[in-house]
């Protein structure tokens, strides 16, 4: 799910969504659906809203990602931490690292 | 085990540590970066100072935790080790050792050698980087590197969690298995108090492999759950990944091991253990002075890891159950050695030897009896015997290595003292010889080692006039010859001076100016006694005393020692010894009436003398023997043995004889057993025919002329009483099966004995053999 805004400045946002698995299951075609997405745009944003499986592949690729942008000077932002993002990014205490505004939603 | 026999054991290990000890330091002289070596000495003083530790013994504690402390830097590589620290810890040692010897005596620490440990251990405290050194521990369990003065009192950390680290390899997502489950369940037990996520190995989305596991974790985890159970944790994972789990108030030693073993930057794994709470600022700075420091050294070896791992001492609490493993594991590595009490292995063999008499008994009558079953039951009970025997003389039979190890050390200090570079070569090191014989070479060896240091190599400047090396080579050499033990020490230096020697026996008038004398007669004239040739007298040797005793001592083992010397080449002493000094194995001979025993690996061979050869001897004592000359001795003459015809000794007398002969026994040669014995009179044979048995000892071959041959005899040495101390030819006496006393006959003398009475006859002058 590919969605295309402007930021303020006028840049193309480029927004991706994972949904489902974020395991070591998917973690083949998500890699190249982060590439292609890195590709697209200025800026990117990824939703993970949906996540509803996650595991250390989902995990390192949530910091492959960020890694590449940086290496491409590309701001790329995760959103939307499901319940299952925000408990792993706990167990590895690794919130702050990513630096992305983790909401959490009211209970 | 009572107290003192458990005090006993700590005394003996204490001084094998010692001697191991010792070892190794001469080892790192030579190879300054020889982790392993710089490992066995800590060992060995951590070793000695927990043992010390709980027998109370505070004062061994407290001087060797300065000495542990000191090498703890050592082996981190703060401090380097030179010859000088060399020369201080070989002086630990000895002190050491002398702490030890008090304590083996009862003997409290006098005032002179509290000083002189006081004086070293200031030494020691120099070395510490001005810091000041512990003093005494409050708790000798307790252990308490110098180096964390500043760190809590437990020695370690402050933490009270553990420290967990883990890194996968990169199959165990695709092995199925989550890191994140496992750490999952670690909050089953317990509570993770911190988590660092190391996420450096990953790379860019392009570089990726999404299936290969990229991250690791370090873990500050709080439970009350004990190791095992954490480490189950592991299980599935244990065969993809590395785990170190180190218990609450880990060493820093500890810690910095862990970031030393780890792939990350050692600086940034710092900060992530004290982000984990695990290290505070102070104790991190610590570790990373230590791995600055370490890192010019060598890599460490998994060896030392492992050694690390040993001293972990968690708090008092721990160090009870700590101890208990320890002992658990130094059992496993010594499973398959025993520590037997020399006075029982003695008591073992001389019962063996007993049954040796009651086995030879047994045979005897069993060929008596001429009952077909019954010899075939003796033939068997004798084989038998005769392996137990053999068993049971390699039970003493130890290597020399030891013993030649020992004088790495009197090199060393010799040649620091002499001003010369001398290194010591040891080869054969692995030979066997009887126990008592190598506590008894020492001393002799010593001497001979001594020797050669002193007189025999030349100083520097004189060795390369002379075209040599300027560092002088002193060997030791042993194998085995013949059932002899053969002991050489070699030197590379100046050989023995022919004229000096012979120049001072003439001044001393232990020869005459005319006499000539062969290169190893003059050589030998070094072993009389009050002989020395040394220009300058020091406290090494050269006071005259020495070669003599030396001589003595080693023929008191049936020995002999040679002399080889080129003049500017060297020269080499070669010792040799019997392997055992219980049991041989004998031929029996009979002189008329009488038995002796010879050392069956010292006969040669058998011949006939026969009435032609006897005449064309012409009273010469010699022998044609296939065109070489043998010079002979008559036993019977030798002993003044009577002829079994003429009436012989009365049996009762037997007991008498012995006494009875004792003072012109002294005298040197008319030492005699007779026994009437009805089998050796049936043996003999009507024809007196006399036979030759050649012998051969130490290249020199001789005759005993005998009448009767009897077959191989094994024999059980019993030494003479101290009233035979002077007499000649006879080594021991043993005990036949038949109940009569057999004399063992020193062959040894008896060859010297023949070969000096043909030199003399040769020389036609009297030349004063020293026997």
């Amino acid at each position: 799910m590919v969605h295309d805004r402007k930021n303020g400045s006028g840049e193309r946002i480029h927004r991706t969504a994972i949904e489902g698995e974020f395991t070591i299951s998917t973690a083949h075609a998500l890699r190249e659906r982060l590439l292609a997405a890195l590709g697209e745009g200025e800026e990117t944003e990824v939703d993970l809203s949906g996540v509803s499986e996650m595991d250390s592949a989902g995990l390192q690729l949530m910091v492959a990602a960020k890694r590449e942008a940086a290496a491409r000077r590309k701001p790329l932002r995760f959103t939307g931490h499901s319940g299952v993002v925000r408990d792993t990014l706990d167990v590895c205490d690794l919130s702050a690292h990513f630096g992305d505004p983790v909401l959490i939603p009211r209970a | 085990m009572n107290l003192d026999d458990a005090l006993h054991t700590f005394i003996v290990e204490g001084r094998e540590l010692l001697e191991q000890m010792e070892e190794a330091l001469l080892q790192v002289e030579q190879a300054p970066g020889d982790d392993d070596a710089i490992a066995a000495i800590f060992r060995a003083a951590h070793t000695i100072k927990g043992s010390a530790g709980l027998f109370g013994l505070d004062h061994v504690v407290k001087f060797t935790h300065v000495a542990e402390s000191v090498l703890d830097r050592v082996r981190n590589h703060q401090i380097g080790i030179d010859s000088d620290l060399v020369a201080v810890f070989l002086a630990v040692r000895d002190h050491l050792g002398m702490l030890l010897d008090r304590i083996a005596a009862g003997l409290e620490p006098d005032a002179e050698t509290e000083q002189s440990g006081q004086a070293l251990a200031d030494r020691l405290k120099a070395y510490l980087d001005g810091q000041p050194a512990a003093g005494r521990p409050e708790n000798a369990l307790v252990e308490r590197p110098v180096c964390l003065e500043q760190a809590p009192p437990t020695g370690g950390a402050d933490t009270d969690n553990w420290h967990i680290s883990l890194r996968f390899n990169p199959d165990v997502l695709r092995n199925g298995l989550d890191p994140l489950a496992i750490i999952r369940y670690l909050a089953t037990f317990g509570r993770v108090a911190h988590i660092v996520t190391l996420v450096d190995a990953v790379p860019g989305l392009t570089d990726l492999e999404p299936e290969d596991s990229y991250l690791g974790y370090e873990i500050s985890f709080h439970t009350d759950a004990d190791k095992a159970t954490i480490d189950s944790a592991f299980d599935f994972v244990r065969d993809d990944a590395r785990i170190r789990i180190l218990p609450p108030h880990s060493k820093v030693s500890e810690y910095v091991q862990l970031i030393r073993d780890l792939p990350e930057e050692e600086m940034r794994l710092g900060e992530i253990l004290m982000g984990c709470g695990t290290l505070t600022p102070a104790e991190l700075d610590e570790a990373l002075r230590r791995q600055e420091a370490a890192a010019d050294g060598a890599p460490h070896p998994i060896g030392e890891m492992l050694v690390e791992q040993n001293i972990v001492h968690p708090p008092v609490v721990q160090a009870a159950l700590d101890k208990q493993k320890q002992v658990k594991e130094q059992k496993s590595a010594e499973g398959s050695l025993i520590r037997v009490n020399a006075e029982k292995l003695d008591e073992h063999i001389n019962l063996i030897g007993e049954l040796i008499i009651a086995s030879a008994g047994t045979s005897l009558i069993a060929q008596r009896a001429n009952i077909p079953e019954l010899s075939e039951a003796a033939a068997r009970l004798s084989r038998l015997v005769e392996e137990v025997r053999d068993s049971a003389l390699t039970l003493r039979m130890v290597q020399i290595g030891a013993t030649f190890n020992k004088f790495q050390r009197v090199v060393r200090d010799m040649s620091a003292e002499l001003k010369k570079d001398i290194r010591l070569e040891i080869s054969g090191a692995e030979t066997e010889l009887d126990k008592t014989v190598v506590e008894k070479i020492g001393d002799p060896l010593t001497h001979l080692v001594r020797n050669s240091l002193d007189h025999g190599i030349e100083a520097a400047a004189e060795r390369i006039a002379r075209g040599k090396p300027a560092h002088g080579t002193i060997r030791l050499n042993a194998y085995h010859d013949s059932g002899s033990i053969v002991i050489e020490v070699s030197d590379d230096g100046g050989g023995l001076n022919r004229e000096r020697i012979l120049k001072k026996a003439i001044e001393r008038g232990l020869v005459k100016p005319e006499q000539q004398l062969g290169d190893d007669e003059i050589h030998n004239l070094i072993f009389e006694a009050g002989f020395s040739t040394a220009e300058q007298v020091n406290n090494l040797s050269g006071r005259g005393v020495g070669m003599d005793v030396v001589r003595r001592n080693i023929m008191a083992l049936r020995g002999t020692v040679e002399i080889q010397s080129a003049e500017g080449m060297g020269t080499t002493m070669r010792i040799r010894l019997p392997l055992t000094l219980a049991i041989i194995d004998g031929f029996l001979v009979g002189v008329g009436a009488a038995s002796f025993v010879l050392p069956l690996e010292l006969v040669v061979e058998c011949v006939e003398l026969s009435a032609d050869e006897t005449q064309a001897a012409q009273g010469r004592d010699h022998l044609n023997l296939r065109g070489e000359v043998l010079p002979f001795i008559r036993l019977k003459e030798l002993f003044d043995i009577s002829d079994p015809s003429q009436p012989a000794v009365d049996p009762a007398d037997e007991e008498g004889f012995g006494d009875g002969r004792a003072a012109s026994g002294s005298s040197g040669d008319t030492a005699t057993a007779v026994a009437s014995d009805p089998e050796l009179d049936f043996m003999l044979h009507p024809v007196r025919r006399e036979n030759v048995v050649v012998v051969q000892y130490a290249g020199h071959r001789a005759g005993l002329v005998v009448e009767n041959l009897m077959g191989e005899f094994q024999t059980v040495i019993r030494p003479l009483g101290v009233v035979f101390n002077g007499l000649q030819g006879i080594a021991g006496f043993t005990i036949l099966g038949n109940g009569q006393v057999a004399l063992i006959l020193d062959v040894a003398g008896l060859v010297h004995r023949v070969a000096t009475r043909d030199r003399r006859l040769n020389a036609g002058v009297s030349f004063a053999m020293s026997e």
